[in-house]
């Protein structure tokens, strides 16, 4: 791990044994959104751009609140607006913050080609480096949730980074410090999960949301960025969060047997021939055959 | 130049040879064995990590992403002149069914026993085929690869199958492709240079081709004329 130099070895003018010595924590970082106190302010919108410096895009109105209709490769969170009822008649807002949702198991990392153009570090971050980006745009065929956005004048793809500069030195990304309500947390995979948990059982105790719950899909391994929902079976009405999100069948099947198997089938062919030109040769004409022939 | 060249269909004849492919078959073999040649090399360099250094030698990743639709395009038509040139002698005829049967001493050099070929054996028309339609696959599957950002959010479900289809036409033209290239330089000695300078010699014709010798004859694709001596220097 890259903190493990940070990890107590010894210390100084101490008798016995090491205090803190051997204790570690998980640096794995995640991202909490907490979906039931988001008021869609869009305070993290603005935050992600300034940071990131990109201008603020020309908004869409279609009478919500939604600012646009999806993120953009410089437009990277998007609060996603749905008005929705429950099964008594309740009408109700629901505001979810879409961005990169940095899998465990990356879609967009394992369908791409270009040698560096996609890092996952150990703290959990997925990141693309533009420098080696090709923009063949099969991140998009591999991503889940429809995350990498293909800028046409660069022809390179862009994401949410998790702000990796700012967590880098320190930081919490730039979306997390301008939350107004404190929907939204940062801090280490355990401890985000814990505080979700927390969160949902407050909610099933002290509200009528008895459906509450984590969202944490197992198919992409887990992720980096975890939401709290007023209810866990229907994330699809969160502006078409997927319920069971995977690397795409196919891609895992170009991926992996196809891969392999079409390496071997090659070499085997390139093999097969030259054992067989060694065997029999080329095949020999007989010039004889044209004597008398009717030139 | 001697006066004992003559010049049949854009092709140099010595005594004894036979135009094998006419210029204009030349040049369409080319244009699609060249551009086969830049989207094989490009597609497997996106194919596996371990040819990716292909993409460096060939002007870098975003370049191959770039040229590679465009020079398949090119393939795709080089593919089709190829059909209207030679549509015509690929399909099976009784022949190739016989042919067939002796594929095992075909392919031993047991030529002896090999039933008599027309212009293109069994085996070249089976070559066809596979490039025409893997061209095909690889022409619809490529397009909709090419632009994917233009593609409705709704529609991004079909990306994965149809990359998928792309590496499994382009496998399926390999396979044929290294017994074309194996057979054409190495074990049917004389067919690259039928297929660069357009001649062979009548002997050639006539152990791997002998059908279609009265046919080269009737096309005036030898040095015996019926006719005129128009293409005489």
């Amino acid at each position: 791990m890259s903190n493990g130099s940070m990890e107590i070895k010894q210390i100084s003018g101490h008798r016995g044994g090491t205090p803190g010595s051997g204790v570690s924590r998980d640096y794995d970082v995640c991202k909490l959104v907490d979906t039931t106190t988001c008021i869609g302010c869009k305070a993290c919108e603005v935050a992600c751009l300034e940071w990131n410096g990109y201008e603020f895009r020309e908004t869409t109105f279609d009478n919500t609140y939604q600012t646009m209709p999806d993120t953009a490769w410089n437009f990277w969170n998007l609060i996603r607006f749905n008005e929705s009822t429950d099964d008594s008649g309740n009408m109700m807002w629901l505001m979810r913050k879409d961005q990169c949702m940095h899998c465990a198991d990356p879609g967009c990392l394992t369908a791409c080609p270009a040698d560096g153009a996609i890092v996952q570090y150990q703290n959990g971050i997925v990141d693309f480096n533009q420098e080696n980006c090709i923009g063949c745009q099969y991140c998009v065929t591999g991503c889940p949730f429809n995350i990498p956005k293909f800028n046409s004048a660069t022809k390179k793809v862009y994401k949410c980074t998790l702000c990796s500069d700012r967590v880098g030195a320190g930081l919490e990304p730039a979306c997390i410090k301008s939350c107004p309500t404190g929907c939204l947390h940062f801090g280490s995979k355990e401890d985000m999960l814990d505080l979700a948990n927390k969160r949902s059982a407050q909610l099933h105790a002290n509200t009528s949301y008895k459906n509450a719950g984590v969202y944490d899909p197992e198919g992409v391994g887990g992720t980096h960025v975890i939401y709290v929902l007023h209810d866990k079976d229907n994330p699809e009405k969160y502006g078409g969060l997927p319920k069971y999100p995977a690397v795409p069948f196919f891609v895992k099947m170009w991926k992996g047997p196809l891969k392999w198997l079409g390496g071997i089938a090659m070499g085997m062919g390139i093999a097969a021939v030259f054992g067989h030109y060694v065997r029999y040769g080329p095949k020999s004409v007989d010039e004889h055959i044209d004597e008398g022939s009717q030139r | 130049m001697s006066s004992n060249i003559v010049v049949r269909h854009g092709t140099d004849l010595r005594e004894g040879e036979v135009v094998r492919y006419t210029l204009v078959e030349r040049m369409c073999h080319w244009v699609a064995g060249i551009s086969y040649l830049y989207v094989l090399a490009t597609g497997l360099a996106l194919f596996t990590p371990y040819l990716y250094w292909l993409a460096y030698v060939l002007g870098g990743g975003p370049t191959i992403r770039f040229w590679h639709p465009w020079v398949g395009l090119v393939f795709v038509a080089g593919t089709w002149w190829m059909h209207k040139l030679w549509a015509d002698d690929m399909h099976t005829t009784k022949e190739d069914i016989e042919w067939r049967k002796t594929v095992k001493d075909y392919v031993t050099n047991n030529d002896a026993k090999v039933a008599p070929a027309g212009h293109f054996n069994s085996g070249q028309k089976q070559f066809y085929w596979i490039m025409f339609y893997g061209a095909s696959i690889l022409l619809l599957t490529g397009l909709v690869m090419w632009f994917p950002e233009l593609m409705p959010r709704k529609a991004h479900w079909v990306l994965p199958p149809v990359v998928f289809l792309h590496c499994v036409g382009a496998l399926a033209t390999i396979g044929a492709f290294i017994i074309h290239v194996y057979m054409g330089i190495f074990f049917v000695q004389g067919g690259l240079h039928g297929i660069i300078f357009g001649r062979v010699p009548t002997a050639w014709v006539r152990a791997h081709h002998p059908l279609w010798l009265q046919k080269a004859i009737k096309e005036n694709r030898t040095r015996v004329s019926t006719t005129s001596f128009k293409g005489d220097r």
